[in-house]
């Protein structure tokens, strides 16, 4: 039983982590019906924000955290501004080639900046908690309560502030959202903004427990479209869930079944469920 | 200049493409350079099976390189474990990428757009993941060395590298001949119609499923046919054969060529593989500039190299016809048109 209950807690671990990078995607992919095959590369370049401003520049592992955040951010814009923008119009197989074609060019640049070495993040917690038999690593804590506040924030965004509901309005109707006057181009911003920002984060509270190296973004970001597939394609709500439960899958599958094949099991999972409904498990419809 | 674009777009062209290649080991600086080649030949086979699926047919199959890493593990597996001679191996390479080319598709192809390409996406990376971890079958992430060559029967040695050259460009040669036999065709028309769009194909009564499996086998058994002659040339591989770079730079490949042209995928592989040679050291970090150039690609030249020709001249064809008379200007647009599907 204890055993059950440690894997669950860290399928509750990897499951906040995966559900952060797929709120991004999934948001994006609200707005602007695009793929985004280089969220991956803005996770990964997330890490290396953080780690660079931690361990070269010696700061606090928040101000790391923030650092990496706002970077990813502005990169996010930068990409939606001088590629998803000037594609916007273009047949879709277009934008998912230029999100390769991003993809590609930041995992590389990464590399020769930083060589393609494994690297520890340090993190300043270390302590370990214990709960009648259950250890928990503090960082394990941080990144479950760090989550889950941010999932909680962005929810209270988009509801409740003006600017959250143009996002969520952009979402369900283009065409009624420019009828009742919103800025197309500040929300495609704005999500773009809001989805880097959620990588980076997601990135700095993973790195600790997990390696940085140029391809650390490869499984989490095909993970994260697994998760939206299962969610329904820019539903919210889907992507937490479909985090938690390729998080509970994979920590329970690897415990239980095999720990050499634990990453196949989220793509097996899609495979089989794609291949009995072709529509997703909460999708309306594939559009 | 006209005449220049005339002879490019001419049967002639082919003609001269086909001769410097036969006659390319004679006045190449090195065997390295011959090896190279071949090399991209290789290449230019897998990228002619993607541009059916993604360039005829439009469906992004982002797990091309993985059924070229099949192909090549078929043959590695075949001729190592189970002490086959090279020719059946490859043939089975085919046939197995076939099948699963098959089994995948049956399932993929139910999704649309974005969701078939993250489906193989995905169907690559396990792919990968099989080969790197399946030990048993795949050696793990040592690979598998001391593949067999290709036998020559006591006639020819394809250990070395000119008669291997010819052996590939065989293939090659082999391998365009089919694609224009294939994109003048009904079956050709068919996937076209299904790339613009699926609700018209549809309602034309075409077979939406069978004809996108059909372009989907065929893509796979190309690159399976391309990994298993990748398999008896390099005669190690390992799993990084299937990592996703490779199914990039084969897309690079097409869309610098020119994505549905007839030969824009030999066109652009040739083009990045000798630019990449070009700067020997470039290698390692050529996505920093092959990233962006895709980016800048989609964006200002989405026909690639080739379909951006091809529509110049057609422009120019066209504005000059007014000039004539109108009898002429029917016949002569009725030529030209046969001639751009000729050379397309």
């Amino acid at each position: 039983m204890d055993a059950f209950l440690q894997q669950a807690l860290n399928g509750l671990t990897l499951g906040s982590i995966y559900g952060l990078v797929a709120l991004g995607l999934t948001l994006v992919y609200g707005i602007l019906h695009v793929p985004n095959f280089a969220h991956g590369a803005l996770y990964m370049v997330g890490a290396y924000i953080s780690y660079y401003v931690m361990v070269d520049l010696g700061l606090n592992y928040w101000i790391a955290m923030l650092g990496a955040g706002l970077f990813v951010a502005v990169l996010s814009v930068l990409c939606e501004r001088l590629v998803f923008h000037p594609l916007r119009h273009a047949p879709p197989i277009h934008d998912k080639i230029a999100a390769i074609g991003i993809l590609l060019f930041l995992e590389a640049v990464v590399q020769m900046h930083w060589g393609s070495d494994f690297r520890r993040m340090p993190t300043p917690y270390t302590g370990i908690l214990e709960f009648g038999g259950l250890v928990l690593p503090a960082q394990r804590l941080l990144i479950i309560v760090g989550a889950f506040s941010i999932m909680g924030a962005l929810h209270l965004y988009l509801k409740k502030t003006m600017t959250g509901s143009t996002i969520i309005a952009m979402a369900q109707n283009r065409e009624g959202a420019f009828l009742v006057g919103i800025d197309a181009n500040r929300v495609a911003m704005m999500t773009f903004a809001i989805a880097g920002f959620l990588a980076a984060v997601g990135a700095s509270l993973f790195a600790p427990i997990n390696l940085v190296y140029p391809a650390m973004g490869h499984l989490v970001i095909m993970k994260a479209f697994v998760i939206i597939i299962l969610g329904g394609m820019g539903s919210i709500p889907g992507a937490i869930v479909g985090g938690l439960i390729i998080g509970f899958a994979e920590a329970l599958g690897g415990y239980y079944v095999s720990s050499t094949y634990k990453d196949l099991i989220a793509f097996v999972l899609l495979v089989v469920i794609l291949s009995i409904k072709p529509t997703g498990l909460f999708t309306k419809g594939v559009r | 200049m006209d005449r220049i674009a005339n002879f490019f777009a001419s049967p002639a062209m082919k003609v001269v493409l086909l001769a410097f290649a036969l006659i390319f080991p004679l006045i190449a600086g090195s065997e390295y350079q011959i090896y190279v080649m071949a090399l991209a030949f290789i290449w230019a086979i897998a990228v002619y099976g993607l541009n059916i699926i993604t360039g005829f047919c439009g469906q992004l199959n982002l797990a091309h390189g993985g059924f070229f890493a099949i192909g090549a593990y078929v043959v590695a597996i075949l001729t190592v474990d189970h002490g086959w001679a090279f020719w059946p191996a490859f043939v089975a390479s085919g046939v197995f990428s076939a099948v699963f080319g098959f089994l995948v598709g049956i399932v993929s192809l139910r999704l649309k757009e974005h969701y078939f390409a993250i489906f193989t996406l995905c169907v690559g990376f396990i792919i990968y993941l099989l080969l790197d971890k399946w030990e048993a079958l795949t050696h793990g992430s040592l690979g598998i060395i001391n593949i067999a060559p290709p036998e020559g029967f006591g006639l020819i040695d394809f250990t070395r590298t000119i008669p291997f050259y010819y052996l590939v460009l065989f293939f090659l040669v082999l391998a365009i001949v089919l694609v224009s036999r294939i994109s003048s065709s009904l079956v050709g028309r068919t996937f076209l119609a299904i790339r613009i769009s699926d609700d018209l194909a549809q309602s034309l009564g075409i077979n939406l499923m069978r004809n996108k499996v059909l372009a989907f086998v065929l893509s796979t058994v190309y690159a399976g046919l391309a990994g298993g002659l990748y398999a008896g040339v390099v005669r190690f591989i390992g799993p990084a054969e299937a990592e996703v770079v490779h199914t990039f730079d084969i897309i690079t490949y097409l869309l610098v060529g020119g994505i549905g042209t007839l030969m824009g995928p030999l066109v652009g592989t040739m083009m990045i593989t000798w630019l990449t040679q070009a700067v020997q050291s470039f290698e390692e970090y050529r996505m920093i500039v092959f990233g962006p150039m895709l980016v800048l690609l989609v964006i200002f030249m989405p026909k690639g190299v080739v379909g951006t020709f091809l529509t110049w001249r057609g422009r120019r064809l066209a504005s000059k016809a007014p000039a004539k008379e109108g009898q002429t200007r029917v016949g002569d647009s009725a030529t030209s048109s046969k001639e751009a599907r000729d050379n397309a």
